[in-house]
């Protein structure tokens, strides 16, 4: 059974495809066929919800869960029928999964000696994976000794020593503090880049998701609802969901008229985007952020300050228009002015920023 | 509050410990009678190494703990492991079901088990003892090793097959492991609860084949010699280091 698992000299650069897959767990569907790939090299973030099933497609690229329909490559290999200790994955879970009666060694040298490397060889391979981890000299330590960080930098040097053809991450970071996790993010980029592992990560932190990753693919109740660079998708949400699970956004709704969209309360809202046909209803997504406090706008709104949370280097504000519509406005401190709740004020905001969303 | 909780403890200790102290102290008393003053003599244990029926009783109990021991862990591991690790039809039922046989009282136990194994042409005797205690004991096994699984994370194994292990690979080398202080507490109760066995083992004992709880009853009856009490405490003392050395060795529940 090791025959099939012998780690290759090098990671591979491996590219990972899923086509038409789909999952039902008894009657309910967790996934409707979500075909994707992801590029040898690349860093994904599957982000959505709980019950999104970001898991069960992670699940499925690993072997845990064997999807219903469809097919899942890894390099060259159709791997749907394969048994995940045959895949040659590396895999981070969200507990960190540490052996705790085995010491940091034995644990990273487990997947090793699984095909069949042992002595000199194995203990070479786990002191090079304990550097890169930046966990040198501490193999002899038993897993209850370390902090959470060293857990996680463990279970990742345990996942990368037998060279795996893809790297699988069920949010490894959720269970770190704020600071810590921020420095296993960079770890993590640094460490991906170094191997070069196409690594699929699974977050429901948007945040996590825009810093880590060069591709993100957002579920939605079993589906890919977008797919691109975290860049793409944030100027460009296509839903209504994307636009408020990627990042913040105000919606207004409203009718297509004339090349603009006419608001319930007859404010006429210019866009720079394609619109379905003229009289159909629509919604506008505006990032919080893109908006400004300006008289002179192609789009023009006033709103009273409902609230104001003074956040450091940003002040958000929470509006109400006249119709009881509310908003969010992001303005950058540049000055320490805080405007007074109560006041009303006219927001302005580009064309280019109001961006048509399915809902 | 603290002393008030020593006090208690101090007389949990001396009612419980006081008894068996006096059992054993009598064993090495001279008089048949319990008289005192006290007169040291190992008689009692002279007398008990020509005892043929007490011997052979304590042997048969022995044996049928440890075969009920080692049956009774194996089935209730596995059951445990079922219980906690898969999903299919009548699970909680079956979880369920688990629980009542621990509170029904052995009177009504060893009855129902005696007509069912007579019904049923099983009979009494060694093998029915075994069944009987294999019953009784496989809720306790089945009780201790799913707490102690509840500490073994089931991602382990996953990271394990992850990591090249098959089912059964993952499963010795980390379950099994982890779980074993569990198992090994298991065993111990399994042991004890068969040792101690008096109600069931009367009825399902065969005149051929007694424990030693029953023959200890039936000689009681006949009349009490301190040879009861010699055979006791070696029963005792025997039991105690057992438990001690695993106490020692494997504090239950908490992986090493």
């Amino acid at each position: 059974m090791n025959a099939q698992v012998n780690a290759p000299a090098t990671a591979p650069v491996t590219h990972v495809a899923i086509q038409s897959v789909a999952k039902r767990f008894g009657t309910v569907p967790v996934l409707s066929d979500i075909t994707t790939s992801f590029a040898p090299g690349s860093f994904t973030s599957l982000l959505g919800p709980s019950g999104s099933g970001k898991t069960t497609l992670l699940r499925i690229v690993a072997g845990f869960v064997t999807p219903d329909e469809g097919r899942v490559t890894i390099g060259a290999r159709d791997v749907t029928d394969v048994p995940v200790w045959g895949r040659n994955i590396g895999m981070m879970f969200q507990s960190y999964a540490l052996f705790p009666h085995m010491s940091v060694a034995r644990n990273v040298a487990f997947g090793l000696e699984r095909r069949g490397i042992r002595g000199a060889e194995a203990a070479r391979a786990v002191g090079q994976a304990l550097e890169m981890v930046r966990l040198t000299g501490f193999g002899d330590r038993m897993p209850k000794q370390l902090s959470g960080g060293q857990q996680q930098r463990v279970a990742l040097a345990r996942a990368l020593v037998i060279k795996p053809s893809v790297l699988l991450l069920d949010e490894p970071l959720s269970a770190l503090d704020r600071r810590l996790r921020q420095e296993m993010q960079v770890e993590l980029l640094r460490i991906q880049r170094e191997t070069g592992l196409t690594t699929i990560f699974v977050t429901h932190d948007q945040e996590e998701a825009l810093t880590l990753s060069d591709r993100i693919a957002i579920l939605d109740k079993g589906r890919i609802v977008q797919a691109g660079r975290p860049a793409d998708i944030y100027e460009r949400p296509e839903t209504r969901f994307a636009a408020e699970f990627l990042g913040d956004s105000n919606f207004l709704s409203g009718t297509v008229s004339q090349g603009a969209v006419r608001l319930g309360d007859g404010t006429v809202v210019q866009t720079a985007h394609p619109l379905p046909a003229e009289g159909s209803p629509v919604t506008l997504a505006i990032r919080p952020e893109k908006m400004a406090v300006t008289e002179s706008a192609a789009n023009l709104l006033t709103a009273r300050i409902v609230t104001v949370i003074y956040a450091g280097p940003v002040l958000s504000y929470l509006l109400e228009t006249r119709d009881g519509t509310k908003l969010k406005l992001f303005l950058a401190n540049r000055d320490g002015t805080v405007l007074p709740e109560g006041e009303t004020i006219s927001l302005g905001w580009s064309p280019d920023h109001a961006i048509p969303v399915a809902d | 509050m603290t002393r008030l909780g020593l006090v208690f403890l101090g007389m949990v200790l001396l009612f419980l410990y006081t008894p068996i102290l006096v059992l054993m102290a009598m064993g090495f008393n001279a008089s048949p009678l319990y008289e005192l003053p006290f007169e040291f003599s190992t008689r009692w244990y002279s007398d008990l190494m020509g005892n043929e029926s007490l011997l052979t009783a304590g042997f048969n109990s022995i044996v049928l703990a440890l075969i009920t021991s080692v049956l009774a862990t194996a089935i209730g591991t596995l059951a445990a492991l079922a219980l906690s690790r898969r999903h299919f039809r009548g699970r909680s039922l079956l979880q369920l079901l688990l629980l009542p046989p621990i509170a029904i009282p052995w009177l009504i136990t060893g009855t129902a088990m005696l007509i069912f194994f007579f019904w049923t042409g099983i009979g009494r005797g060694m093998h029915a003892l075994v069944i009987g205690h294999v019953a009784l004991a496989v809720p306790y096994v089945v009780l201790v090793v799913g707490t102690g699984l509840q500490t073994v994370r089931a991602d382990l194994e996953e990271a394990a097959m992850s990591l090249g292990s098959t089912p059964i690979h993952a499963f010795f080398a980390i379950t099994l492991p982890l779980l074993f202080p569990s198992i090994l507490g298991a065993a111990l109760f399994a042991f004890a609860v068969s040792l101690d066995q008096f109600v069931v083992s009367y009825f399902l004992s065969s005149p051929g084949y007694v424990t030693l709880p029953v023959q200890i009853y039936s000689a009681i009856r006949k009349g009490f010699t301190p040879e009861i009490n010699a055979i006791s405490t070696l029963l005792l003392l025997g039991s105690m280091t057992v438990i001690l050395i695993f106490a020692r060795f494997a504090r239950p529940g908490a992986p090493k």
